[in-house]
C-alpha cells in the first residue's frame, strides 16, 4: 500500500464552543473526525486508509480543557495534553499512577500534544488493519494476524473474538485502575461512563475500541478521590522505551492496612483489547503483605484463562513477572 | 532554463505551482454559517521565526509543508512524516512539536521558531548549534536540526541538565548514524558543563 507525503484533501473547522462541535460532529456523523492532538489521526489519513470529509478540531473550546479539583477528585478536560498531565502537581499529589503512565507515551513531542481524550479514544495498532486491510475491525470478515501465516505477537491473549487486537493507549490501564468516569457529550445531552465499561472489546462492537457513539464527544475524564494517594505501581514493557506500545503493561492501586492490603485494584494492558482486570489477583492479594513470597504466591493468577496466538506466548511470563514486581516491599 | 536559477529554486516554483493549481480544484469555498463555526479561512498570518508571514494554507495542510514548500524553509527536515523519528521538529511556543503532525492552521495565534531562526542577526549560531559543531556531534546531519531544536528547548527550561535529562529530552529525536552520545555531549557543553 502506498504511503503518501501530503495528506489528503479534507475540510477542517476549528469551533471555539463545545455547541458548535457537537452540532458538526452531529451533522457529520461517521465522515467527520474528532481532532485532539492529532498524533493518532494524520498516520491513516496519510495512508489513506480512513477518509474522513471533515475534521472538528477541539483545541480551540476552553471549556474541555485543563485540570480541576472538584469536591471528589479531580476533573480533567479532554484537550488536556499528556505534558500538561504530567507537570501537575494536583496529578502528582494524588494520582501519580496517572503521571507514570502518561510518562510513558510514545514521545516528548507526542506527549507535548496529545490528548488525554485522544489517548484514550485511540485506534487499534494491529499492523493489519493500520494498513488499511479489510479485516473485521474494518467491517470485512477476515483476521490477518489469527491467521497461520499470521504476525501477532503483539496481539491479545485474553476476550478475542474475531478480532485479537489489543487496547494500545497506556493512560487507559490508569485510568481503569483509577475508577475514572469518562464524561461524554452529543446534542442531546451528556452521559457519564465508567472507564471500565468505556473500553469495549471486539465481542461488543467490533469496529470500535470505545463505547462513544459517532455523535459523542469525550469532554472530560473524572477521577474520585477514592485512590488518592493510594500505593501505586505502573510498568510498561516495550521493545523501545520510545515511540514504542506496550507489549505488557500494569497499572495497580493498592490501599494499605499498616502491612498487608486490604484493597486493590490490578490492570494490565496489551494483552486485550481492553484494559484488562485481574480480578482474581486482587482476590489474592487481600490481606497479604507486600513481599516476593506473596508475589510468588499470587502471580499465577495472573494468565490463568489466557489463550495465546501463535507468536504472543511470552507475554504470559511477562504478564506474571509484572504482578510479582507490583508486589515486592 | 535560466543557468543561474539553482535546481533548489527551481523544485520550489514547480511545486508551488502545482500548489496553486490544486488549490482550484481542491476546496470547497466556505459559506458565511460555516465560517462562523469555525471553518477555516485559507489566508492566514504566521509568526515565524519572529517575522509575520501571510500564506495560502490548505486546511489539511501540515507545518513542515508549509515552512518547506510555501516558506523555503528547508531546514526543517521531512524524515519518516509520521510522528516517529522527530526531524521535523520546531518550537511552537517554546515546546518542541513534530512539525509533519501539526495542522499549520493550528499554530496561527502562536510562535513558530525553526532552525533558520536561532542564529544572531550578525550569524553568530545558537550556543547548542556552535556546540554540535565542537563536539563533532552530526554524523550525516539529518536529524541535526531536529536535535538542536529539542535541545534548544530544554535549555530554556533547564539551563542545567543533567546528562538523564538531557537524554529523555532528545529521545525523540531518531539518529540513524547512531551519534547519540555526540548529541549528549553537545547539549552538555552548551550549558556550560563539560
Ligand atoms: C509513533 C507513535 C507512537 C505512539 N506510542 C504510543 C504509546 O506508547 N502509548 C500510547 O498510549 N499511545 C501511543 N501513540 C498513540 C497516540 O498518538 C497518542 O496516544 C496520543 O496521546 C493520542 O492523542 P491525540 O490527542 O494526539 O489523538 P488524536 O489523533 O487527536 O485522536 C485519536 C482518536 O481519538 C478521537 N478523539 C480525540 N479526542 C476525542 C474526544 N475528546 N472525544 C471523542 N473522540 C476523540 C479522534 O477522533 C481519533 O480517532 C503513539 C503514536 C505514534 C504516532
Ligand atoms: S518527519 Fe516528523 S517525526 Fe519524522
Ligand atoms: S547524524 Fe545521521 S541521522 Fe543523525
Amino acid at each position: 500500500m502506498p504511503s503518501y507525503d501530503v495528506m489528503p484533501d479534507v475540510q477542517l473547522f476549528q469551533p471555539a464552543e463545545v455547541d458548535d462541535a457537537l452540532n458538526l460532529v452531529d451533522q457529520y456523523g461517521k465522515d467527520g473526525w474528532i481532532l485532539g492532538g492529532g498524533q493518532d489521526t494524520y498516520g491513516w489519513l496519510k495512508d489513506r486508509a480512513k477518509h474522513p470529509t471533515a475534521l472538528i478540531d477541539l483545541n480551540g473550546i476552553e471549556a474541555l480543557h485543563g485540570i480541576r479539583e472538584t469536591v471528589d477528585g479531580i476533573e480533567i478536560g479532554a484537550t488536556t495534553t499528556l505534558r500538561e498531565i504530567i507537570a501537575s502537581p494536583l496529578i502528582n499529589r494524588d494520582f501519580e499512577l496517572l503521571v507514570r503512565a502518561a510518562s510513558r507515551v510514545a514521545s516528548p513531542q507526542i506527549r507535548n500534544v496529545g490528548t488525554l481524550g485522544g489517548n484514550v479514544s485511540q485506534d487499534a495498532r494491529c499492523w493489519y488493519y493500520r494498513r488499511g486491510l479489510a479485516c473485521y475491525r474494518a467491517g470485512g470478515n477476515i483476521c490477518y494476524a489469527d491467521s497461520p501465516q499470521g504476525m501477532n505477537r503483539e496481539h491479545a491473549l485474553f476476550d478475542a473474538s474475531r478480532c485479537v487486537a489489543i487496547s494500545p493507549s497506556d493512560t487507559a490501564t490508569a485510568l481503569v485502575a483509577l475508577e475514572a468516569t469518562m464524561i461524554a457529550r452529543s446534542v442531546n445531552g451528556s452521559r457519564n461512563i465508567a472507564a471500565e465499561d468505556f473500553f469495549v472489546g471486539p465481542a461488543t462492537h467490533i469496529t470500535n475500541m470505545t463505547s462513544l457513539e459517532s455523535d459523542e464527544i469525550l469532554t472530560a475524564v473524572q477521577i474520585p478521590s477514592r485512590w488518592a494517594g493510594s500505593r501505586f505501581y505502573f510498568e510498561k514493557v516495550a521493545d523501545r522505551d520510545v515511540w514504542d506500545f506496550a507489549l505488557v503493561s500494569i497499572a495497580v492501586v493498592m490501599k494499605m492496612d499498616g502491612d498487608t492490603i486490604a484493597k486493590s485494584r490490578f490492570v494490565c494492558g496489551g494483552v486485550a483489547c481492553t484494559p484488562y482486570r485481574l480480578l482474581d489477583v486482587e482476590k489474592a492479594a487481600r490481606g497479604k503483605t507486600l513481599s516476593d513470597e506473596s508475589g510468588d504466591a499470587i502471580a499465577a493468577l495472573a494468565s490463568q484463562g489466557a489463550k495465546p496466538l501463535n507468536y504472543n506466548h511470552f507475554k504470559i511470563p511477562l504478564m506474571e513477572n509484572l504482578v510479582r514486581r507490583a508486589m515486592r516491599g | 532554463m535560466n543557468p543561474n536559477l539553482s535546481r533548489r529554486h527551481f523544485i520550489k516554483a514547480v511545486i508551488a505551482s502545482s500548489v496553486a493549481a490544486a488549490s482550484h480544484t481542491g476546496i470547497r469555498s466556505a459559506g458565511a454559517q460555516e465560517r462562523h463555526r469555525g471553518a477555516v479561512e485559507r489566508l492566514i498570518s504566521l509568526n515565524i521565526n519572529g517575522r509575520t508571514r501571510r500564506v495560502d494554507v490548505l486546511p489539511q495542510e501540515t507545518l513542515a509543508y508549509t515552512l518547506r514548500y510555501k516558506l523555503g524553509l528547508t531546514g526543517t527536515k521531512i524524515g519518516c512524516n509520521r510522528g516517529e523519528c522527530g526531524a521535523c521538529t520546531v518550537l511552537i511556543d517554546d515546546i518542541p512539536n513534530y512539525s509533519c503532525s501539526t495542522l499549520t492552521h493550528s499554530v496561527r495565534a502562536r510562535g513558530v521558531l525553526t532552525i533558520e531562526g536561532l542564529q544572531a542577526a550578525d550569524g553568530t549560531l545558537h550556543p547548542v548549534q556552535q556546540a554540535f559543531i565542537d563536539e563533532l556531534a552530526p554524523q550525516c546531519g539529518f536529524c541535526t536540526p531536529g536535535q538542536v531544536m529539542s535541545a534548544v528547548a530544554l535549555l530554556k527550561e533547564n539551563p542545567k541538565p543533567s546528562r538523564e535529562e538531557v537524554r529523555q529530552a532528545l529521545s525523540g529525536n531518531l539518529c540513524r548514524c547512531g551519534a547519540y552520545d555526540h548529541y549528549l555531549n553537545g547539549v552538555m557543553r552548551a550549558s556550560g558543563q563539560s
